[in-house]
């Protein structure tokens, strides 16, 4: 019964019956997202636990900057983060016929080439 | 520049880190729950890192042995640390405790050094202030959370402190080169670190709901930094050089 992991023991979950957990035993979960340099953008890492914002901007510095650069971390409570529903997940198909709305698409390189040998011609 | 009383500064801060740094670890793999496991475990790290640092300093400057040779093969007597940093980790109301006291007079200690005389100090307290400054923030974030948390923690971090309290005060024991110290640029001495460090933690504390406890000059535990130390040091020495011990030549 006992773990090999003292948190885990520590826990005493046998004390507690179903749906019955301490609310201490339930901190809040916080989305943390990262900036490497100042003016790009913020990107999704990982969560953290804490119960407060604070906590968990204290404990995402050594989770996720602890290597590599950073500029600065965000936090955000998970309930706070809205998505799809996971069964919509079919919006996201594109069907072969779109590919004219992705760059790859346009064959422009010729007449930008053309373009700028003449502007070069006119200097 | 009073070589002497620079060695005395330097020895004292690099044992200070070494001793915490290697206590902290010792929550690597118990702390109270993953993610500050590995926090408290990470600020150890640096700690180390601040200790091998001055170390070094103390050797390509001031000719003294080999970082290796100093941490791992000194006797007691020979380390400089303050009695505070030897103490057991206890519960971890007692080492959350020591992490928010001794790393407001560090920070406050390197903030000082930047200014240091001794260009190669002044030169690493720059780098190394900003490592310092998270885990001030760490330990005040602490502070303020678990004092307002539950009447559990609020007591638990009260009588940590009180315990801690003439622990602490013996980080500002007083070197014998103070005067010089301060008089040469090199360090603005202890008794003004002091003076500063409870300006600082005294507001914090407050905002923690805790009460700083009446200090009795004859109760604070001094020592560490003229080589007399508590019963815990010798333990931890063999502990942490136990591998150099068995195997001098060990390469890791």
């Amino acid at each position: 019964m006992s773990s090999l992991d003292p948190r885990v023991n520590r826990l005493d979950t046998k004390k507690v019956k179903d749906g019955e957990l301490h609310t201490n035993s339930h901190l809040i979960t916080w989305e943390v997202f990262h900036q490497e340099k100042r003016g790009k953008q913020v990107t999704h890492c990982g969560i953290v636990h804490a119960s407060t914002p604070e906590i968990a901007l204290v404990l995402a510095k050594e989770q996720f900057a602890r290597r590599g650069k950073t500029t600065n971390l965000w936090v955000a409570k998970t309930t706070d983060i809205y998505t799809f529903s996971s069964e919509d997940e079919d919006i996201f198909e594109t069907t072969p016929e779109k590919t004219f709305r992705e760059p790859g698409a346009y064959k422009v390189r010729g007449r930008i080439e053309k373009f700028q040998k003449e502007n070069k011609a006119d200097v | 520049m009073n070589n002497n009383a620079v060695k005395e500064l330097l020895y004292k801060m690099a044992d200070d880190a070494l001793i915490i740094g290697h206590r902290n670890s010792e929550w690597t793999g118990i702390g109270p729950m993953l993610e500050e496991d590995l926090a408290f475990s990470s600020i150890a790290q640096d700690k180390i890192g601040h200790a091998l640092a001055l170390y070094t300093i103390l050797h390509d400057v001031l000719g003294e042995p080999h970082p290796d040779q100093l941490g791992f093969m000194r006797k007691e007597k020979d380390f400089h640390c303050c009695q505070y940093v030897e103490q057991p980790i206890g519960e971890y109301d007692f080492s959350l405790m020591r992490q928010f006291l001794f790393d407001n007079a560090e920070l406050l200690r390197y903030e000082a050094l930047t200014r240091s005389s001794f260009e190669p100090l002044a030169q690493l307290a720059r780098k190394a202030k900003g490592e310092i400054k998270y885990h001030v923030m760490h330990g005040d974030t602490f502070m303020k959370q678990l004092g307002n948390g539950s009447e559990e923690s609020q007591a638990r971090l009260q009588s940590a402190l009180n315990n801690s309290w003439h622990l602490a005060l013996g980080i500002f024991e007083n070197s014998e080169f103070e005067k010089e110290l301060i008089q040469e640029g090199i360090f603005t001495g202890e008794e003004e670190l002091k003076r500063k460090w409870l300006e600082k933690i005294t507001p914090t504390l407050e905002a923690a709901n805790l009460k700083l406890p009446a200090t009795e000059e004859n109760k604070i535990v001094y020592g560490g930094r003229k080589g007399s130390h508590s019963e815990f040091l010798t333990p931890l020495l063999n502990e942490m050089t136990e591998v150099v011990r068995t195997d001098i030549d060990a390469e890791w």
